[in-house]
């Protein structure tokens, strides 16, 4: 009985192999908790709605949109996008995709716990024809097509009728799927394996794309990630760690792929646990006395760019003057005139496996801050238990990163510098516990203005005080490094904001 | 015979019951679990609201109580992450390491025996004293050192083993997923198993070594030779039985050690048994599922060691008056 098991196994081996053409295995350090793609607003959970689903329209390399599955838009008035629709596009169940769809993955969305926030401002979506809907929100709102990026329309009549959002138990969502998508999952075996195959009915034929089979694997752990690449048991891994680049960099038939995000690293000072921090100076102080370029230079082996402002490069918000400053000696000034020549002592925490060497990047702040006479008290955490006192605001200084929902500056203004209000979620993670009420004013002008250039100068402006405030310590905006073969056309399909588009990926025959 | 079996069950069922009160008890310790379930940009207002949702609200003796009714009915919970019984999710990855362990006490034993013997006849042999040069050492380089060297050699430099995970798997008697059966998942058992037996090996042969050299001393060996018996038989056969006994019961003893090195093998190896799940129900915070790993080990020790007192009891019957000070 044995022998005839191994044999058909063997034989279905073999066969298995002939009908493998372009196979991609993929490992990443965390794999989607569910299939339900309005379920978790988290990287995962977009990458694999990438894989499944198809977005209206999807991000470029260069900031620009793309059309998707809508194949263009126009503006009907301030508060009013009209979307027209691709036509021949069908679901993986054979459904044929439509306008009614569009309207019921909206409505879906403005129901998840996580989505809720930003979808807020739709007022409502109204079918114009089968192919064509208009999308209202409820005030003047320039980023709709920001946030419009996140629909992924999903089959109404497969997902009709058992399609709550549950999230800590069985749904219908998060075990079975139906998209437009690239791909079709095949099997998932959660937390360790998760297979798609081609979709043979895609209607995006210009693309590149001639993967038939992905296997994706999540290995958490940073040195097993990079080993099944360095012994080729998978083709494209993310992230790499800053230690191993020079390593990686050095195997033959590995390509190595960076870009710059716009996830911002920061440090809080909490002004209401410390009267210290209250004072401008000693702020000031803090911001001269931490060098961000030395930490990008030596820690994260220059993965990263030091930032002297919340917003990057490509954000409408960024001023280019605002440069990281380190003076030691103008910091110890600052503190004297403050009254704390002799220093005083500080706690502080940080995740130690959140953000790339988070807890190494810690510890040279606290070193940093030695050199003007604050002692600090560090206590870092896994990132399960670290966000629990984050909210707790548990100590002095807190380190938080941030990349913003809407690839713009007002959603990191939301969130981490607004004042606190827990009715509107507004400074959520606020943990200076600074309030300034012209930033709460500019935000909320900022999310109305339509000219660019108006829009611009009220996203500057909140720079500007909050350097002018020194309210918080902006540290660097952290690289994604993403590991290949050298054959798997990774740079191409890559970008910032981490979703890779797989279904445009070429590989090349040996 | 009746009282001391009813005093080994009622001491098993008070472990228990410690032990899910200490598993219990460790779960507001670990993190938050709502926390995991939700993006960054969830309101307050949204998290508290399934923080209810999952009873987290409730005092902790009503959460516990809860907790000991449903683990009564073999209910250990659902885990928040697999969303079905965590008990189902842990025995649906049992066999990976319960493979996983028997081939590497397999190699322990095929390997640890003759060098062990060796050692024990030849002291002054010197491969034996190589062998107990490396068995220190060995003794002394934490497991996870062996596994990413060995990865680093076999997998990077020599391409000649898969570096993570189990490979093709086949269904057993239909309930049992096995890789043993493929040479692809043997192919992948090769370097889990092996360090997990290079942690193991040095103590055992060590240990087979003391033994064997205590029984050749004995009287019943000496008369052995003076009958004129081959050194083969004396060496394997009289000596070899009464040396094994002892290490058999150590061997037991180990098995704890054993848990706590496949959760690491399994770590670096990215092999989806139990502590490969336990570690990440860990970074999770899938608080049922740590629970109910702990019951569920914490079970098989106080089971294992019942058993084996309760076997002794009757082997031996002067350990059964001996008072259990309960």
């Amino acid at each position: 009985m044995k022998i005839i098991v191994t044999l058909a196994c063997c034989l279905a081996l073999i066969s298995f192999n002939t009908a493998m053409a372009n196979t991609l295995r993929i490992a990443f350090d965390a794999d989607p908790v569910s299939l339900d793609p309005h379920e978790q607003l988290s990287e995962d959970t977009l990458q694999f709605s990438h894989l499944a689903f198809d977005p209206l329209l999807r991000w470029k390399q260069n900031g620009q949109f793309e059309p998707r599955l809508a194949t263009k838009w126009q503006r009907l008035d301030d508060r009013t996008i009209r979307f027209f629709l691709r036509r021949n596009v069908t679901f993986q169940t054979g459904h044929a995709f439509s306008a009614k769809d569009v309207v019921y993955t909206i409505e879906r969305l403005k129901k998840s716990p996580d989505f809720r926030a930003m979808f807020d401002i739709i007022e409502s979506v109204s079918l114009v024809d089968d192919f064509t809907v208009d999308v209202h929100t409820t005030y003047t709102n320039p980023l709709l097509l920001n946030i419009m990026a996140y629909v992924f329309p999903m089959d109404k009549v497969f997902y009709q009728n058992h399609d709550q959002i549950i999230k800590y138990g069985e749904s219908f969502a998060s075990r079975n799927v139906s998209g437009t998508g690239p791909f079709i999952l095949v099997n998932r075996e959660l937390g360790s394996r998760l297979e798609l195959k081609r979709n043979p009915d895609y209607w995006d034929k210009n693309s590149l794309g001639n993967v038939d089979r992905i296997i994706f694997t999540p290995i958490r752990a940073d040195s097993t990630r990079l080993a099944a690449l360095l012994s080729g048991d998978v083709d494209f891994i993310f992230p790499v760690s800053p230690i191993d680049i020079e390593r990686t960099k050095r195997v033959a038939g590995i390509q190595l792929v960076t870009l710059p995000s716009t996830r911002i690293l920061l440090l809080h000072m909490n002004q209401a646990r410390r009267k210290e921090l209250r004072d401008r100076r000693v702020r000031k102080a803090i911001n001269l006395a931490i060098n961000q370029p030395l930490i990008v230079k030596k820690i994260l082996k220059g993965y990263a760019t030091p930032a002297g402002q919340l917003s990057p490069d490509s954000f409408l918000g960024h001023i280019n003057d605002l440069e990281p400053e380190y003076n030691l000696a103008k910091a110890l000034e600052l503190m004297k005139q403050a009254g704390y020549e002799k220093g005083f002592r500080i706690s502080m925490m940080a995740p130690n496996n959140r953000y790339m060497n988070d807890e190494k990047v810690a510890q040279a702040i606290a070193a940093m801050l030695g050199k003007i006479h604050i002692k600090v008290d560090l206590k870092t955490l896994p990132k399960a238990q670290y966000f629990q006192e984050f909210d707790q605001r548990s100590a002095d200084i807190m380190m938080l990163g941030w990349q913003s929902d809407t690839v713009d500056s007002n959603n990191l203004f939301e969130f981490i510098i607004a004042c606190s209000d827990a009715k509107t979620g507004l400074g959520a993670y606020n943990a200076s516990e600074y309030c300034q009420p012209s930033i709460n004013d500019d935000i909320r002008q900022a999310n109305r203005e339509m000219n660019p250039e108006k829009r611009r100068r009220f996203l500057q402006q909140i720079e500007r005080t909050l350097h002018k405030d020194s309210a918080i310590v902006p540290l660097y905006w952290q690289d994604l490094i993403w590991a290949a073969k050298d054959n798997v056309n990774i740079q191409d399909i890559v970008n910032d904001q981490n979703y890779p588009y797989l279904g445009d990926l070429f590989i090349e025959q040996k | 015979m009746l009282i001391f079996l009813l005093r080994r069950l009622l001491q098993a069922c008070f472990v228990m019951i410690i032990i899910s009160i200490i598993s219990f008890a460790i779960q507001d310790r670990l993190g938050d679990p709502v926390r995991q379930m939700v993006g960054m940009t969830a309101s307050p207002d949204e998290r508290a609201q399934l923080r209810d949702e999952l009873g987290l609200n409730e005092g902790f003796i009503s959460q516990y109580w809860r907790f000991a009714k449903g683990a009564l009915h073999g209910d250990l919970g659902t885990s928040y992450y697999y969303k079905e019984s965590a008990l189902t999710v842990i025995l649906s990855k049992l066999p990976a390491t319960l493979e996983l362990a028997f081939c590497a006490i397999l190699i322990v034993t095929l390997v640890a025996t003759p060098c062990g013997v060796l050692a024990a006849i030849k002291p002054k042999h010197l491969l034996s004293r190589f062998l107990m040069v490396l068995s220190s050492i060995g003794l002394s380089v934490p497991i996870f050192i062996i596994a990413i060297f060995m990865v680093y050699f076999f997998a990077i430099e020599w391409n000649i083993a898969p570096s993570f995970g189990r490979g093709q798997t086949t269904h057993v008697f239909g309930i049992w997923e096995s890789g043993l059966f493929t040479k692809d998942g043997l192919h992948h058992l090769l370097l889990p198993s092996l360090s997990l037996a290079l942690a193991l090996m040095p103590i055992f042969i060590r240990l087979i070594r003391a033994e064997m050299m205590e029984v050749l001393q004995s009287e019943y060996i000496r008369f052995a030779w003076s009958k004129g018996l081959s050194a083969r038989r004396i060496y394997f056969i009289h000596a070899l039985k009464n040396t094994m006994l002892p290490v058999i019961t150590v061997g037991g003893i180990q098995a704890g050690t054993l848990v706590a090195y496949t959760i690491l093998t399994e770590t670096i190896f990215q092999w989806p048994g139990m502590g490969f799940l336990f570690m990440d129900a860990v970074s999770r915070v899938d608080t049922p599922l740590i629970s109910a790993y702990l019951m569920v080990v914490g079970g098989m020790f106080v089971i294992t060691n019942t058993l084996v007192d309760l076997i002794y009891g009757f082997v031996n019957p002067t350990v059964r008056f001996a008072s259990h000070g309960l």
